[in-house]
């Protein structure tokens, strides 16, 4: 049975609003701009400096930073459309991209909604409601429960007959939030009001699906495209097993494991339900693929996807090009067999996050960004750019394409090493560890390959720190541009976490220095210091490093490797940090969204004081020592700076 | 622009000689500045068991990577602490140097306490005066790093406790001129040396280090009777809550240079000096190291090291023809002129007219003057006192003296009699003056004093009609001779203070675009009015 979608014939539309910001809204811009579209960004009040707003025909201010405020905000841009005469939206990923209050919206003021219908995206926003649907449409689903009845009895009870490991996920979730491995009984409870909890504050709704878990398989996807004519064709699948906090970190099509006849059966099956759906526009199918090769459905996501580029790669087909065509009410114009695949894609996520402390999101200024010209980069970033804690850390894609999978992973583990983002910590060390990972080179990446190399991957981001220490040491004190030069020692202190390199340079004429630490020296000539780009010789090599100082932040570049200092050479060595002296700092900017003791308490070391919320994200803070507590600076609500104290720890009243 | 043709070949046996006793000479001065550097770090495990970094340590971290750094009077006190040169430590106790704090050139004068806990060495207050006089001159702020154990009663001098004021004096004297004096007081500033921190704009103090009292605990039991500690006379913390003398509590050494660094990085001053386009010189600078012979009597064409050290090795000569022995011209240094005064042999009267006329010419065009000492002196000479040397050489002194353009002076080999005075010589305050290390300043060589002393006292015993004892007189010339050649070597004289200090002749180029920059600042330069210095609360 084939339902037709809700619409039908041609809504042909010329002005484009873009209800997203960042790589995604640059992303779509660009194409809507090639398409011969106007066009109109939207942006929050910290955005307006962004370069989607400096891409766009016109822009139009929605409202302060929190996503509330501004993005998530449906009045708003519906008023931004109607003022603007935009007569099209499009709403990118993420913010009310599987909103269908947005699609409604839009339907009701006239608006072309870039996307499905409002009644698909509600029933595949439903997560339980989805997997039942697909269960009648002949997918295989992963066994689980998705009833409504969301009382604990009830869902422990279907966990105890699902079995564990499961997996609880928001009903309304996506992108990872909301969603709970739980290994066994013990710990159901727990992670079930977690999960709710993450699942309220970031849905709204706070219903859960139990399913169980599939472990270790692979995220395999299908990209479908679907006119209003009952036309779909698919364009193959994406393998997004490597995924910290159940978030996508590298994606790549082909899947080295799906062979042309799996390929071709997934995307039948998925090509079929979006038919029986009445699905319209662009789509994706999600599964995991488990090693005996059975394939669960997941969730249905009725948007663009992050990583449709690497579909763009290896069909040729420009994604956004045919979303605005068929929203248009063009025909799909291709059938099955027009499409080719050719060569293989793979896409990294360049995210503002510290791999060391668990991905923590970070924000803080991007003072200087050079993309590589070896790979495609999709960003929306420039010198300065401010990395807000109101919205996702991810902060730039690079894409590369080869005839092999070998080629694309050469060219993209280049391309990275070449990207230059100081100014911030990120995960490009850690992301060029997985690329160069044994595992991932032989494409046996899993959904559990972060978890089981963790090890690995990140001891590649502390090695050779001592010796980067005292490279970066000595070329911030380096003269190239004198020969007059005192060559006393200097005594340069450079902190990386807990560890304190203690290191004397010796600054040289002409550019000639040295360092020497604990463990190590080195000395070599810098040659030029342009801006922030150093050339050095060192044993008869020239190279070149990227250092960049922000107050007594030290952000370098070198060989591709991305190293942050702090410069305590000015800073008292008595004023101990760390937070021993009882002050509980704040680890960011952000929102204080509980505060779990009060004055007087009594607290054990590590205990749980306070949660903060900031890049969608929930930081627990706890007791830096044990003792009790004396002061609580902030409330449940308020906003607070990082480094802030905000909750101080009297030792007199120490337990023993 | 005339570009100089070179006819210097550093294959030669005289180059190649040259070359070996310039470095020879360079290695003494390396030596010798080195031994003052490992005595002062000799202190280390004490200074470091107290938290506190070593002297150059602080300079070090002071200054502004990737900047020029001038030391002054490296080799003050030169064997006066010491007669025996080779145990010797040089340096008055202070380390001394034009550099950038914040982007602002400064004038930094350290305590160089881990040597005899920072009290007062041989020319030390010397020293001090020639620098804070630069400073003065070139309005650059003075910034002071104090730890001194002050005076050495054992060798208390009471000419040296009367000129020692004039150093309050110039502190008092910069506030006034405009010029910031800050200083950390990383230890004891203490009696007359408590003025020294007293007398400054900005005052940085470091927590339990700090000592800045007129009396210690000793002298106040002994004068009063009244027992207080050290702490509590005169800590940071008491002088920063309770005094008002410091401005500012530093944790330890490194939070204070810290601290200072901001302190200087927010005063308001002109960072920017405008730069211009220039080639560097035709010839290999490296080649000045064989050029000078270490035998004066030899000659050289002075025109080869100016190739060596203006831009392009472009040099427009002045009167080429007349008076050639004197070498007059301008040639551009980092795209700035400059006139230059050197000798290719002793001055004549043509000579000295010419470089009269060309100093004021100079001072007309507003073109500095550098001053490349070769001179064995005034020629001398029936015709020369008939030409009128005298007058003529007047003439040169007079133009020199009152010259309106900064003067620089590069002791590059001989510096003889009224040459040195006609070329400039620390005597007629150029504004700076720094000698290779090849270089000798004297009224006249040994060998011509004992010869003179010897035809003077032949003719007094045939006066006198008595035989000459010729082992008398030979011994006599010895000691004259020895007499007169161990005080012209530059390293004598710059342990006097009779230049700023012994420079690498590779190094004469930047040292001289610095100062000329320096100076260019100065000019540039409006002091705010002020009618006092300022003043403690």
């Amino acid at each position: 049975m084939t339902r037709m979608p809700a619409k039908s014939g041609k809504t042909p539309f010329s002005r484009l609003l873009i209800a997203n910001r960042g790589e995604i809204a640059v992303r779509i811009l660009r194409t809507a701009r090639k398409s011969g579209y106007e066009t109109v960004a939207v942006y929050s009040e910290p955005d307006a400096q962004s370069a989607h707003v400096a891409l766009a025909d016109q822009a139009v201010c929605i409202g302060g930073a929190r996503p509330f405020d501004s993005y998530l905000n449906i009045g708003r841009i519906i008023d931004a459309a109607l003022k603007t005469g935009a007569d099209a939206i499009h709403p990118g990923y993420g913010f009310l991209a599987e909103n269908e209050g947005l699609a409604t919206a839009c339907t009701s003021a006239g608006i072309i909604f870039i996307g499905p219908s409002a009644s698909s995206i509600a029933n595949m926003g439903d997560k339980a409601g989805a997997k039942a649907l697909m269960i009648a449409a002949g997918v295989p689903c992963v066994p689980g429960y998705q009833g409504s009845d969301q009382s604990l009895k009830t869902l422990r009870t279907q966990a105890d007959g699902i079995g564990y490991p499961l997996m609880i996920k928001a009903t309304a979730g996506g992108g990872g939030r909301g969603m709970r491995l739980v290994p066994d009984a013990a710990r159901f409870d727990d992670l079930l009001f977690a999960a709710k909890s993450e699942a309220k504050s970031a849905f709204g709704s706070d219903a859960v699906l139990l399913e169980r878990a599939i472990i270790n398989p692979r995220h395999i996807e299908i990209q479908i495209m679907a006119d209003r004519y009952g036309n779909v064709v698919h364009l193959g699948e994406r393998d997004c097993s490597v995924q910290r906090r159940h978030q996508k970190l590298i994606e790549e099509a082909p899947s080295p494991a799906v062979s042309p006849q799996l390929r071709a059966a997934m995307g039948k099956l998925s090509t079929d339900a979006a038919k029986s759906i009445g699905y319209e526009g662009a789509g994706t199918f999600e599964y995991l693929l488990d090693s005996d090769g059975q394939f669960y459905f997941m969730e249905m996501n009725t948007r663009l996807q992050v990583e449709h580029p690497v579909t763009e790669a290896i069909t040729g087909i420009d994604l956004v090009a045919m979303q605005l065509q068929l929203a248009g009410g063009e025909p799909l114009g291709m059938t099955q067999g027009d499409i080719a695949f050719s060569g293989h894609a793979i896409e990294v996520r360049l995210c503002a996050e510290d791999p060391l402390a668990d991905f923590i999101p970070q924000s803080g200024r991007i003072e200087r960004w050079r993309p590589s010209d070896r790979v495609r980069t999709e960003h929306g970033l420039a010198d300065g750019a401010e990395v807000l804690p109101y919205y996702d850390s991810m902060i730039a894609k690079l894409i590369a394409f080869g005839p092999s999978r070998d080629d694309a992973r050469r060219k993209l583990a280049n391309g990275l090493k070449e990207t230059v983002a100081l100014g911030i910590r990120t995960n490009q060390d850690f992301l060029a560890a997985c690329l160069n990972h044994s595992d991932f080179a032989q494409g046996l990446a899993t959904t559990g390959f972060i978890d089981q190399n963790r090890d690995t991957l990140l001891s590649g981001t502390a090695k050779d720190e001592h010796l980067a220490a005292l490279r970066i040491a000595a070329l911030l004190r380096a003269s190239p541009g004198t020969g007059l030069t005192h060559g006393f020692s200097a005594p340069i202190r450079l902190q990386r976490g807990d560890k304190i390199h203690e290191i004397r340079v010796i600054s040289g004429p002409h550019g000639i220095c040295s360092a020497t630490g604990d463990e190590a020296s080195v000395e070599f000539t810098v040659t030029n210091i342009l801006d922030c780009l150093f050339r050095f010789t060192e044993n008869l090599t020239t190279r070149s490093a990227h250092l960049l100082r922000r107050g007594n932040r030290v952000f370098a570049q070198i060989d591709g490797r991305q190293w942050d200092f702090t410069d305590l050479t000015l800073v008292a060595r008595s004023s101990g940090g760390g937070g021993s002296d009882g002050k509980v700092r704040a680890s960011m900017n952000g929102t204080v969204v509980s505060v779990d003791v009060t004055v007087g308490d009594t607290v054990a070391k590590g205990q749980k004081l306070l949660v903060l919320e900031a890049m969608k994200m929930e930081h627990v803070h706890v007791a830096t020592r044990a003792g009790t507590i004396a002061a609580i600076h902030v409330v449940v609500g308020a906003q607070v700076a990082a480094h802030a104290v905000v909750v101080e720890i009297d030792p007199a009243g120490e337990t023993p | 622009m005339a570009k100089i043709d070179t006819g210097l070949s550093n294959a030669s046996d005289s180059f190649q000689a040259n070359r070996s006793g310039m470095l020879d000479r360079l290695d003494k001065l390396k030596t010798i500045t080195t031994r003052t550097r490992l005595a002062s770090d000799a202190a280390r495990a004490r200074f470091e068991k107290r938290g506190q970094l070593l002297p150059r340590d602080r300079v070090a971290l002071l200054l502004d990577p990737a900047t020029p750094f001038i030391e002054l009077a490296a080799l003050a006190g030169y064997g006066l602490d010491n007669p025996d040169l080779e145990k010797s430590v040089p340096g008055g106790g202070v380390i001394a140097g034009i550099g950038y704090i914040s982007g602002i050139r400064c004038m930094i004068c350290a305590s160089d306490s881990g040597i005899a806990a920072g009290s007062l060495q041989p020319m030390g207050i010397d020293k001090q005066l020639r620098v804070q006089e630069v400073a003065l001159m070139n309005k650059l702020p003075f910034v002071q790093l104090v730890e001194s154990a002050g005076a050495n009663l054992m060798a208390y001098r009471v000419e040296d406790f009367i000129r020692g004021g004039s150093l309050f004096r110039n502190l008092a004297r910069f506030s006034a001129a405009g010029l910031p004096v800050v200083t950390i007081t990383h230890g004891s500033s203490t009696a007359g040396g408590a003025y020294q921190t007293g007398l400054s704009d900005y005052i940085i103090m470091v927590r339990g280090r700090t000592r800045a009292f007129l009396a210690g605990p000793p002298l106040l039991k002994a004068a009063t009777g009244e027992i207080a500690s050290e702490e509590e006379l005169g800590g940071a913390e008491m002088h920063t809550a309770v005094s008002g003398l410091g401005d500012f509590l530093a944790e330890d050494d490194a939070h204070a240079i810290g601290i200072t660094r901001d302190v200087i990085g927010n005063i308001d001053w002109d960072r920017k000096t405008p730069g211009r386009n220039y080639q560097p010189p035709a010839y290999d600078p490296e080649d000045l190291l064989g050029i000078m012979p270490m035998d004066l009597a030899k000659p050289v064409d002075m025109r080869e090291v100016i190739a060596r050290l203006v831009d392009a090795s472009d040099f427009v000569e002045f009167g080429e023809r007349f008076g050639g022995a004197t070498v007059c011209g301008t040639a551009k240094i980092h795209g700035w002129p400059i006139g230059i005064i050197t000798n290719n042999g002793p001055i004549d009267p043509a000579g000295a007219t010419k470089a009269t006329h060309f100093i004021q010419a100079c001072c007309q065009a507003g073109t500095p003057l550098l001053y490349l000492n070769n001179t064995t002196g005034f020629m001398v000479g029936r015709i020369y006192e008939e030409g009128g040397i005298i007058k003529h050489g007047s003439k040169m002194i007079q133009a020199v003296t009152n010259a309106t353009v900064p003067q620089f002076t590069i002791y590059c080999g001989a510096s003889f009699g009224a040459g040195n005075y006609g070329m400039c010589g620390r005597g007629f305050d150029p504004r700076f003056c720094f000698s290779w290390p090849n270089a000798k300043t004297a009224v006249m060589g040994g060998e011509q004093a004992a010869g003179t002393m010897e035809i003077v006292q032949q003719a007094r015993a045939e006066r006198l009609g008595e035989p000459v004892d010729q082992t008398r007189l030979d011994a006599m010339k010895g000691r004259i001779i020895d007499t007169f050649n161990s005080q012209m070597s530059a390293f004598y004289t710059s342990a006097r203070l009779l230049d700023d200090g012994v420079i690498d002749p590779r190094q004469t180029r930047e040292v001289l675009a610095e100062v000329m920059q320096l100076c260019r600042a100065a000019e540039a330069r409006k002091p705010n009015k002020m009618q006092f210095a300022v003043a403690r609360p």
